[in-house]
């Protein structure tokens, strides 16, 4: 419960604690499918958006490898439409055969927009299979092949959502312009009768150890080389977390990282380069990914990754590059914090990784990242042996 | 147990008296106006400062897009490399963004940092010394870009279906091609900052929670540059509009892709027209948002697509009303089909009072939630003051919302959803 009474609005926000990684390897993406089946009717409601809109209401979903979260932003008054809507489809689904068929063509035509008829779409396929050999986070969110999704049948959505979308696997949220009193009235009126349901446990392998460097290539009709280069890095409540995430910041964080400056701006072998993470609860990849100027051999333009990360493995980095992303990270939350909508999600986010306040902590962990930490760590994980590397190579 | 079949009571939106924040108007004593909107809880703000130059002015092309780029790029004090530390060490973005008529520079910074900030935009629109190594830089990644985008369907229909509506020399329909890029001259970049930026005309929209002497540091670093209001006497470009004579289009970007997508718009009044306004309610009705026929019709009930929606474009001088979707392939002409026979659905029919009822309820539910935040509130002053319409066009929306009448709606469908009157593009 989060009281803001700057806005007039009202978010409710619910994350049931199942992501692709609970995934069947043989039934990929079906955890983000079924999150378009919940749009799809509950028991009570034939129709969850008609009711909403007439409410003023908005909402929306996403999924990802470690969650599933949906939210309304609606009028305060109307909040009790909100409360209705998400607890009668925590209740039981419609599961109607003509909402799975359809939904199943929606989804395809998403893989297709975003991963087939896009140039370099799939890439990140190849990476994560790379990269991850035991861990769930080998495929995708939307699924390793469209097969998957073509054949979901309905006694596979009741299945999950009997296991997955019980009350004792879900976080309730509520913020905005709302009293306590009256969210807890509502939430015992309409979820409290629910029944709480089996605790589902998962046992995930942890990714072993990575012993050697493991490398692809791949030629397609795309205009350009690129390079796709990931590391191992640690889990979402670990200390090197937080020193990875200023790591990317370093080295691909604006039109003054080392990466820009040194390899688009300097010696011009790239001409877009990014480094970035994927925020994920277990271990992730820390990821350079560039497209190479035209003419550039793919050999040198990896070696010049290799040698600015060769020179942070040494030298480490100054004083004001530690100031830099300090600022920059305090700057980044003051900004998410303006929106209600998004301090609901990372407040349903943190009580999920076992603690709501770690959203009041989680920003001093950055602040506590000292130089010595950022030089440490990029020895540790920029490893070759740590490393995957994928060489996109242009067939036009 | 509960009884879930019965929904709980509401409040129709519609009921809402709702109204946009007042912003304030400063003048700097070169006559730039300033609008600002104190609002918000954290310790931050944005500041925006929008030129009178966008590919309007431009006479040869992507030169303006490449001067507003290249405005972080040096000055005679500072290598783009410096200008991104400084402004980055303070956690602070300096975005830019080309337009048609406007272009801008956009500040996001902790209020504590401003006063080391604004001094350095002021030096970037007075000094920028546009380094030819730069220029050289940019018009290569752009040129690389431009051709990776060159390979997807969606892309390229953008560009040709705005080329169709208002001809390929007009500043809304001409695109950028390969080219352009290599023959981006110093010089003319020079010029165009000249008289564009440093003696050009400018308007300042800024919010969040204002620190006191906000006001006072602007006209400090901005009140006395060569820059000009708004409003002072500029010469004027006309730009004729030259619309395609074909209407319907089909062009194989991709053999092997397996979607195509669609683009379906006519031409449309800007908002200076009575319909206008009007016709954004019917818009949403059709395809503005996820329970309209489009996404009812073509996604919830098909699987043709992950998304269609149709929209009023937001250009200033001129208009389109436009449909877009990516839809499976083998789905293209039945997409099309259905798309016109939402377009008649709407012509013969009136809108029954439900539907009506549910848009016009989501539509200020929309706007409600759009007002709780200091940017997206100084966005539609933004939207406003640009646009030249009055200061009661927010509250005549509302009104319009609350009121038009489902007969009305008919009407102005027979008037504009004629199929006659709409190009119609399939990019595969």
């Amino acid at each position: 419960m989060h009281e803001d009474h700057s806005t007039p609005m009202a978010v409710l926000n619910i994350m049931y604690d199942v992501g692709a990684k609970d995934e069947d390897p043989k039934r990929t993406g079906f955890a983000h499918l079924f999150e378009h089946l919940m749009f799809g009717g509950s028991r009570n409601i034939e129709d969850f958006e008609t009711p909403l809109q007439m409410a003023g209401g908005e909402n929306n979903a996403y999924t990802s490898n470690d969650v599933t979260n949906y939210y309304i932003q609606l009028p305060a008054e109307n909040l009790e439409t909100a409360f209705w809507l998400e607890s009668d489809r925590m209740l039981s689904l419609a599961f109607s055969e003509k909402s799975l068929e359809v939904q199943r063509k929606v989804v395809v035509e998403e893989f297709k927009e975003h991963y087939i008829n896009k140039p370099y779409g799939d890439a990140w396929f190849k990476m994560r299979e790379m990269a991850y050999k035991v861990h769930p986070y080998r495929w995708m969110t939307i699924g390793k092949e469209l097969s998957h999704i073509e054949t979901a049948k309905l006694q596979d959505v009741k299945d999950f959502f009997f296991k997955h979308y019980r009350p004792v696997n879900a976080i309730l949220v509520v913020g905005g312009h709302v009293k306590a009193e009256q969210v807890r009235q509502l939430a015992e009126k309409w979820f409290g009768d629910i029944p709480a349901g089996e605790k589902y446990v998962r046992h995930i392998p942890d990714e072993p150890a990575q012993k050697e460097a493991r490398r692809e290539e791949v030629r397609a009709k795309v205009p350009l080389d690129a390079l796709y280069k990931c590391w191992h890095m640690d889990n979402r409540l670990d200390h090197g977390y937080y020193v990875a995430d200023l790591i990317t910041e370093v080295l691909g964080g604006g039109g003054s990282s080392r990466l820009y400056q040194r390899l688009v701006k300097e010696k011009q072998l790239f001409s877009h380069i990014e480094c970035y993470h994927f925020g994920t609860v277990d271990k992730g990849l820390l990821t350079i990914e560039g497209k190479l100027v035209k003419g550039v051999k793919m050999a040198d333009a990896e070696n010049a990754i290799n040698e600015e990360l060769e020179k942070l493995k040494q030298d480490g980095i100054s004083e004001k590059e530690l100031t830099k992303i300090k600022n920059k990270t305090e700057a980044t939350i003051a900004f998410e914090d303006m929106s209600v909508l998004t301090r609901a999600n990372n407040l349903a986010f943190y009580e999920l990784l076992g603690d709501v306040s770690l959203f009041n902590s989680d920003r001093d962990k950055y602040f506590s990242v000292t130089g010595e930490d950022i030089l440490n760590y990029s020895r540790k994980i920029f490893n070759p042996n740590n490393s995957n590397t994928l060489c996109y190579y242009s067939e036009n | 147990m509960l009884n879930r079949t019965i929904a709980p009571p509401i409040t129709d939106p519609v009921a809402f008296d709702i109204h946009l924040p007042a912003c304030k108007k400063y003048t700097l004593s070169n006559g730039i106006e300033v609008f600002a909107l104190d609002m918000g809880t954290e310790e931050t703000l944005m500041v925006n400062w929008v030129f009178y130059a966008g590919n309007w002015y431009e006479t040869k092309k992507a030169i303006a897009s490449a001067t507003n780029y290249l405005l972080k790029n040096g000055t005679s004090k500072r290598s783009a490399f410096e200008i991104n530390e400084h402004f980055e060490y303070y956690g602070a973005y300096l975005n830019r963004a080309c337009y048609n008529e406007t272009s801008e520079l956009t500040l996001h910074a902790l209020n504590k940092h401003i006063n080391e900030l604004l001094p350095v935009v002021a030096e970037l629109v007075q000094d920028s010394v546009f380094p030819q190594q730069e220029i050289d830089i940019y018009a290569q990644n752009s040129q690389q870009r431009l051709k990776v985008n060159l390979q997807k369907s969606e892309f390229v229909a953008g560009r040709l279906i705005d080329a169709y509506l208002f001809g390929e020399n007009h500043p809304y329909g001409t695109y950028i091609n390969l080219e352009d890029y290599a023959a981006v001259q110093r010089a003319d970049v020079q010029t165009f900052f000249d008289k564009y930026y440093r003696n050009g005309r400018c308007v300042i929209f800024t919010a969040g929670k204002l620190p006191k002497d906000l006001i006072e540091s602007l006209e400090k670093h901005f009140g006395h540059l060569p820059l000009k209001g708004r409003t002072a006497q500029a010469e004027t470009i006309n730009h004729p509009l030259q619309p395609a004579t074909q209407k319907k289009f089909e062009v194989i970007n991709d053999p092997n892709g397996v979607q195509s997508a669609i683009r379906i718009a006519r031409p449309f009044p800007n908002r200076l027209h009575p319909d206008f306004q009007k016709v954004m309610v019917l818009n949403n009705v059709l395809g503005g948002f996820f329970g309209s026929r489009l996404m009812g019709n073509i996604r919830e009930d098909k699987g043709y697509t992950y998304g269609i929606y149709s929209y009023l474009m937001n250009f200033t001088s001129e208009s389109g009303w436009m449909i877009s979707t990516e839809a499976g392939r083998d789905v293209t002409a039945a997409t099309i089909k259905e798309i016109y026979s939402e377009l008649q659905g709407l012509r013969d029919e009136e809108v029954d009072e439900e539907e009506l009822m549910m848009t016009r309820n989501y539509m200020i539910g929309s706007i409600l939630g759009d007002l709780d935040g200091p940017f997206q509130v100084i966005g539609r002053w933004k939207n406003m003051i640009l646009n030249g319409v009055d200061e009661n066009y927010f509250d005549r929306s509302v009104h319009i919302i609350k009121t038009i009448t489902a007969r009305e709606l008919q009407e102005l469908a027979n008037k504009y959803l004629q199929p006659e009157a709409f190009y119609e593009l399939v990019v595969i």
